[in-house]
């Protein structure tokens, strides 16, 4: 428990400390709060509507998919982890605890965002509290699930930005923070399904905001659970100490099972 | 306290180290020498767990590493080539960190003889190479290991901080720890280990002391005589065994294969000429010249 602790301290410590995670966590989800609050407020009233939880979907996204996977990948090249192993650091906790922190830091930006939104922005505030804080819990946990895993599995720190943008830019287009969900083409609406960002908006209009949800709404929390839960298992199965080692215990390829809960939603969802 | 028997590790085809055996006593320096790729890092490795041998025997603290591995991790201590600390992490926090999943009090003291106390809150880029590597051997040491594992250590330091990282091995040494030394500086193999076995191609070349190492080689032990009366250099006199004769200043310089008669023919010489010595000096080959030729034989073979 005691190195638990110590290890937990450094690692929370390190998102402020560290500036790339410090930007990630904080710098530019504030940024992007404040520009589209004072700027697409004017030109769409309407994003009014669901900006607390918008924006704080975007934050998880940022701290977790920028912030979580690079370093690490760089981590893993420096020979931290061969260090980490030597001196019994277990590999759960290597990828449990920057999850656990980066969540901790997400949760400080998901109040800053939504206290000073009404205040700033006259934005309305969440209807259900306790679904609201429900549901930033399981986006923040199957992101950075996701997160966790893409760093497992990226080779090198320019394949984790790839993988990372691969999810995160979609995820802003089409997650239904800019756009509502409805108003999306059919093949888009379905591509959009497989992004954590869609069931969490989707999710937060049916169960937090009193608006109404496209689609079944507990169960975009329910996937985005059990996206979590697979993402985190898959990251432990497929976890390697080292990247000069090559004895893996699966293909990364398998990290793609990650979307199951999604796809089989599309199909149920239909 | 380590023994390795036909130790074999492989990497697909290629043999990185094929069937090698040797042991280290405790309280032993032990140097592993070998140029690249001679199989001294996949050694070093498989010896601290972090890698599984293909074939052979490895204990170390009379435990195997590769299915021992939960209970070795408190015996042993490891200074990775790489700095192998995250960079934002602080000597204080390192020091709690490590300390508190090998489950002992943290090593503060450490910090201070290190010389890291007035950088305790520095985080670890923002260190020099010589106060990063300072804090890596703190954080190996503090859990009294019994084995210490130390790859370059002193790669890319000062002078002075080589010397301050070699006194404080000599403690630890005196402290019954068994240090396995893997390097490139074999000024620093020579003068630090006690053994050294030197690898090439996945196989041990040789194990002996230093000394006898570099006492079996081809090498010429180089003898500077000065008198007061510069006799030799007047009588360019022919000793035994030497094979090169040469003069700087006031010193008259022989190559010799074979140091005992030589000493003894020019000493008796410059009593004979009722001369006085003034300066003698003998230079043994090193182990750098011995590792070169050791080394350049294996190639040509």
């Amino acid at each position: 428990m005691n190195a638990f602790i110590h290890h937990f301290v450094f690692e929370f410590r390190a998102g402020i400390r560290n500036k790339q995670l410090l930007l990630m966590n904080y710098l530019f989800p504030l940024g992007f709060y404040l520009m589209m609050g004072f700027i697409m407020a004017e030109i769409n009233p309407f994003f009014l509507e669901g900006m607390i939880p918008a924006m704080v979907v975007f934050a998880i996204l940022a701290a977790t998919l920028l912030g979580i996977p690079d370093p690490l990948v760089n981590a893993r090249e420096n020979g931290v982890f061969r260090s980490y192993k030597i001196n019994g650091i277990p590999s759960i906790s290597i990828l449990v605890i920057p999850a656990l922190t980066t969540i901790l830091h997400l949760a400080i930006m998901a109040v800053l965002i939504t206290v000073t939104a009404p205040l700033f922005f006259q934005a309305p505030l969440p209807v259900n509290w306790l679904n609201y804080v429900l549901i930033f819990a399981a986006m923040a946990f199957a992101c950075a699930g996701l997160s966790i895993l893409i760093g497992v599995v990226s080779p090198s720190s320019r394949m984790t930005v790839l993988w990372s943008q691969l999810v995160f830019v979609p995820s802003v287009i089409l997650g239904g923070m800019m756009l509502p969900y409805s108003m999306l083409p059919d093949a888009a609406g379905k591509f959009a399904q497989l992004l954590p960002a869609t069931q969490a908006m989707n999710a937060f209009n049916g169960l937090a905001m009193g608006k109404v949800a496209a689609f079944s709404p507990w169960s975009s929390v329910f996937m985005l659970l059990t996206s979590g839960i697979l993402a985190f298992g898959l990251a432990v199965y497929l976890f390697s100490w080292d990247s000069r080692n090559t004895e893996r215990r699966g293909h990364p390829s398998l990290a793609l099972l990650v979307l199951l809960p999604y796809i089989i939603g599309i199909f149920l969802l239909a | 306290m380590i023994e390795v028997k036909d130790f074999r590790k492989t990497y697909g085809n290629y043999v990185a180290v094929d069937g090698i055996s040797f042991d280290v006593k405790q309280g032993e320096i032990f140097g592993l020498l070998g140029p690249n790729g001679a199989g001294k890092t996949s050694t070093l490795e498989c010896l601290e767990g972090l890698r599984a041998p293909n074939g052979g025997l490895l204990r170390v603290a009379g435990l195997d590493p590769a299915s021992e591995f939960r209970k070795l991790r408190n015996l042993i201590g490891v200074q990775l080539q790489s700095a192998g600390l995250p960079e934002s992490i602080t000597p204080d926090e390192a020091m709690k960190f490590f300390c508190a999943y090998h489950n002992v009090a943290p090593r503060f003291d450490l910090l201070e003889r290190f010389g890291l106390v007035e950088k305790r809150n520095t985080q670890f880029y923002e260190l020099s190479a010589g106060q990063q590597r300072r804090l890596v051997l703190a954080l190996a040491v503090a859990h009294n290991p019994q084995v210490l594992f130390l790859d370059e250590p002193t790669a890319g330091l000062d002078v002075a901080t080589r010397v301050e990282l070699h006194g404080m091995m000599r403690e630890l040494q005196g402290g019954g720890t068994t240090i396995i030394l893997a390097t490139h500086d074999m000024a620093e193999a020579e003068q630090m280990s006690d053994r050294v076995a030197i690898l090439m191609q996945g196989k041990i070349i040789t194990i002996d002391t230093p000394m006898e190492i570099t006492a079996t080689g081809a090498g010429l032990t180089k003898i500077s005589v000065r008198t007061q009366a510069s006799s030799l250099s007047a009588a360019g006199a022919i000793f035994p065994a030497v094979s090169q004769r040469t003069a700087k200043g006031e010193y008259s310089i022989y190559f010799s294969s074979d140091i005992g008669s030589t000493l003894s023919a020019i000493i008796a010489y410059i009593d004979a000429q009722r001369d006085e010595l003034i300066d003698l000096r003998v230079e043994r080959p090193s182990l750098e010249d011995r590792f070169l030729e050791i080394t350049n034989a294996g190639v040509a073979q």
